[in-house]
């Protein structure tokens, strides 16, 4: 196997570590835009306690996207760059707004009253947490307060995600043509906004939606719990329509692609992430929340792993391929080397991370509230 | 406005902003970090206090880095589609070992903001400690990169394309020290002169508690010292580059004719027909700094073709602020140390006004040795090797992304003013000992 396929891997890889991760906490501002009914405040206390921890050390699998495109596939940096300015620019804005947001609510002054400790908001149980006013206490505090800056979270989350999906889709669309080195041509439409790529953003919201309810569901308890677990069946229902309807599209517009689906390499994996959807609906029904959420997560993985794999060997269909993009050999080999001594100090620390907010977090909180 | 124009303001509007919390992310993590080893060590709650306030203005700050940052590592390749064609592939390397340092940043940060109570005082400190050094490794990381635009080094290309290239060449460039070090150093200094500032104010105001006269001491320990050896680290980037990038050193000295005994210019406007005006003139100053010889002979902006000379005015005028601003704040930081040491300074008037009016000039001078850094660099983006305007995206929205971005962080600029306003207004509350609990085994 060459330098650049390998290369390519680790950048699959961190594009579904940041679609499964980050995916969620896009899904998580979409829940708190869209929170509603009688525990519309606690839904809000959930979501923003399970992101806080975590969203930026999730937001960084982006940038090593971006670093992985740029040292490894210069002239695809250079292309997608080109082509795809106007929605670029879109998604910074999108993250720029909603990593901002999130933490100007959280450390607002009409939150601030409510700084206290973290365990002190308690948002499985909904009762809220006293207010705690000590000076102590580093850790921000409830979402309810400072709603502008709520309602901005709640929307760049809802769009980045679209837009995401619809640069994505824009290579593999085949309207993005290169002539000579650093030359764009775009044929008919813009390759963002084809059909293939709307449909695939619809998706990738359905998608990240999905996830954070199913990841909320697995991290509340009570009432709460049934309030996710609802808003999961909802959204999953929505991937499991706006897939149907993209596959002919797909078959129309980028034959390509949906060789590569339907009948070739990619069927398998395809069929895997079928398997897994259907199964993490079904775990929902039962209330097997732990099951779901692996069902999920194997759904995702199957779903952008399939379209790699069918995109395989083109970055950009069908003028770049991996090894016509690829920067010389002594880079790749530097990337590929550099990998397991970053993931050595990297991984114990990301599994404290998640251990210390997430582990024995879950069983506290499922202890206090038994499933209904 | 032409393409070349924005793309060029766009550039630097972003990087001057995502410089402002890349300095904080450097330099307060170690505040934070002296301030809760001393409350590990003395059990004296207002130690405590003061690292969960600046722990609460970092989780601010940060969030703000990452997301401009991130906006940056796109914005390369929007603004510079063929430099990056070309450059990528030898600055990928730092980029990627720098995005190991963001995530080890980010990783702990959260433990440490989230983890109060839910680690021991001890493992919460140690928990910091990983904060303070990716921050540094990511700057000077990072600023490798630039570095190798200043004086490129091991590589072929053809065609705009890369063709050989040592994978290490970005760390092998002679400009990585010199500008590491000093860019290193400028980001304590600003976080530290600010944070002072904030402290200094509150004294003068009579808020004369051990609160405050520990936070001045924190912020100007590392401004301060920072700040005296900030003059040496310049004075060793002036001499780098008078080796490989003379055109940089004429146009910040406004230095035309090449000769000997060149005198050092303090001040002036360049009148941009070969003359400053207004400028104090300190005879053969600039030879001897670089040779350390009043013969050395320094080479004029009139030996490069014209079109290879980077601009006089803003290079010369930026190298006067910075150095003015360096001079000062090392004068400040030697008058602090001497009160100082004859005790309690929340009486000395004088010098806590002083250090008021001096919080910003850590800021100024570094933004202002940037423009001098790469305004000098022009017309070259990589230095010798690809033009500036050869670098730039055919797109021609840029006009429209420069306003739109200007305009989105002037907005976040200030509603993140207005809440670290709002953070130090919260009184502090005179510390209730049984709120702080002395941590088992503290000294
Ligand atoms: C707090 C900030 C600060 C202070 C007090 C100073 N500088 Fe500076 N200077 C910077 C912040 C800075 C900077 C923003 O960080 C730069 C831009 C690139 C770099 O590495 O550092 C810089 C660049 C820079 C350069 C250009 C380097 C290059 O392009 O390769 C020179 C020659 C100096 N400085 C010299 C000085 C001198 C002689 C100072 C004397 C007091 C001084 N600086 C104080
Ligand atoms: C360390 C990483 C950095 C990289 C890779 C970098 C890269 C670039 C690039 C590609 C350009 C556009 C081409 C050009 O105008 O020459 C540029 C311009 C510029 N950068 Fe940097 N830069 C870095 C750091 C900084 C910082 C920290 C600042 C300031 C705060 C800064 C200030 C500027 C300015 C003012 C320009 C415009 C110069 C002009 O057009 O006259 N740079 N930089
Ligand atoms: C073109 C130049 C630059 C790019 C592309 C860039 C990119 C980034 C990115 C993507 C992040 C976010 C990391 C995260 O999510 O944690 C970041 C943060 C950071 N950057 Fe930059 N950066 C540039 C210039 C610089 C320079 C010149 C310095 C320092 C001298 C610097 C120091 C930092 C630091 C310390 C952080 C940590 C976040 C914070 O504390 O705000 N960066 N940068």
């Amino acid at each position: 196997m060459t330098a650049e396929v390998l290369v390519a891997g680790l950048g699959l890889i961190a594009l579904l570590a940041y679609a499964v991760l980050g995916g969620a906490d896009f899904g998580g501002g979409i829940w708190d835009l869209f929170a509603s009914g009688a525990r519309r405040r606690e839904q809000r206390d959930a979501i923003a306690q399970a992101m806080g921890p975590v969203w930026e050390a999730n937001h960084v699998w982006l940038i090593f996207v971006i670093v992985i495109i740029f040292s490894a596939f210069p002239l695809a940096y250079q292309a997608l760059s080109i082509a795809l300015f106007v929605p670029f620019h879109f998604v910074l804005l999108g993250i720029i707004l909603r990593g901002a947001a999130f933490v100007f609510r959280a450390y607002s002054p009409q939150s601030a009253r409510a700084l206290g400790r973290p365990s002190a908001a308690t948002p499985a149980g909904g009762a809220p947490g006293p207010d705690d006013v000590r000076a102590g206490g580093a850790s921000p505090a409830r979402p309810e307060r400072a709603r502008p800056w709520g309602v901005i979270f709640g929307v760049a989350s809802t769009i980045t995600p679209v837009l995401l999906g619809m640069c994505l889709g824009a290579v593999s669309a085949g309207t993005l043509r290169l002539g000579e080195p650093g030359e764009v041509r775009i044929e008919g439409a813009a390759p963002w906004l084809t059909p293939v790529a709307w449909a695939i953003g619809a998706l990738a919201l359905a998608l990240c939606a999905y996830l954070a309810a199913v990841f909320l569901a697995n991290e509340t308890g009570g009432e709460l719990r049934e309030d996710f677990r609802r808003r999961a069946l909802l959204s999953g229902t929505a991937v499991v329509a706006l897939s149907v309807l993209a596959l002919p599209l797909v078959r129309s517009e980028a034959p390509h692609l949906w060789d590569g689906l339907v009948g070739g390499r990619a069927t398998p994996v395809l069929a895997v992430g079928i398997i897994a959807a259907l199964l993490s609906g079904w775990f929902l029904r039962g209330r097997r929340y732990r099951a779901a959420r692996v069902a999920a997560v194997t759904q995702i993985v199957a779903l952008l792993t399939g379209w790699a794999v069918a995109q395989y060997p083109y970055l950009i269909y069908p003028d770049l391929t991996l090894a016509g993009a690829a920067a010389p050999r002594g880079v790749l080999v530097f990337v590929l080397w550099s990998t397991p001594a970053g993931m050595l100090l990297l991984l114990p620390s990301l599994w404290y991370l998640f251990r210390v907010f997430k582990g024995e977090h879950l069983s506290v909180r499922e202890s206090a509230h038994p499933p209904d | 406005m032409d393409v070349l124009t924005a793309a060029r303001l766009q550039m630097e509007v972003s990087l001057g902003f995502h410089m402002i919390f890349a300095a904080l992310g450097i330099g307060m993590p170690l505040l934070m970090l002296i301030a809760e080893w001393r409350w590990l060590r003395t059990g004296q709650a207002h130690y405590r206090a003061l690292a969960q306030k600046w722990a609460k203005a970092t989780a601010l700050t940060f969030a703000v880095g990452a997301v401009s940052g991130t906006a940056l590592s796109f914005e390369l390749g929007l603004l510079w589609p063929r430099f990056m064609a070309l450059a990528g592939g030898v600055l990928g390397p730092a980029f990627a070992l720098e995005g190991y340092a963001f995530f080890i940043e980010a990783i702990f940060l959260g433990l440490y903001l989230y983890g109060w109570d839910r680690l021991t005082p001890r493992a919460h400190w140690w928990a910091g400690v990983p904060i303070a050094v990716s921050g540094l490794a990511s700057g000077v990381l990072v600023v490798a990169a630039n570095a190798w635009m200043q004086a490129p080094a091991d590589f072929e290309a053809v065609n705009g394309r890369l063709t050989q290239v040592d994978p290490l060449s970005v760390f092998s460039t002679p400009a990585w020290f010199h500008l590491a070090l000093h860019s290193s150093l400028s980001c304590y200094i600003a976080t530290g002169f600010a944070v002072a500032g904030v402290y200094a104010l509150g004294m003068l105001r009579g808020r004369r508690d051990a609160y405050h006269r520990s936070g001045l001491d924190i912020a100007l320990l590392v401004g301060g010292i920072a700040a005296v050896l900030q003059p040496l680290s310049g004075d060793l980037s002036a001499r780098r580059i008078a080796e490989y990038q003379p055109a940089k050193l004429a146009a910040m000295e406004a230095h035309y004719e090449t000769s000997t005994h060149v005198p050092l210019l303090i001040g002036g406007i360049p009148d941009g027909a070969g003359g400053v005006k207004w400028a104090l003139r300190i005879p053969s100053g600039l030879s001897l700094l670089v040779g350390h010889d009043p013969a050395t002979e320094i080479t004029g902006l009139n030996a490069f073709p014209e079109d290879e000379r980077p601009p006089v005015g803003i290079t010369h005028v930026a190298f006067q602020v910075m150095v003015g601003c360096g001079v000062v704040m090392a004068a400040l930081a030697i008058w602090f140390a001497w009160r100082r040491r004859r005790g309690d300074v929340s009486g000395a008037r004088l010098l806590l006004r002083a250090i008021v009016l001096a919080s910003p000039l850590g800021y100024i001078a570094l933004e202002a040795g940037w423009i001098v850094t790469e305004v000098g660099r022009q017309p070259w983006v990589i230095y010798g090797v690809m033009r500036t305007a050869d670098g730039v995206t055919p797109v021609s929205d840029v006009p429209y992304t420069l306003f739109g971005f200007t305009v989105l962080y002037l907005a976040l600029g200030t509603a993140l003013a207005w809440l670290l306003l709002r953070l130090t207004d919260q009184r502090y509350m005179p510390a209730d000992e049984t709120t702080y609990e002395t941590p088992e085994g503290a000294a």
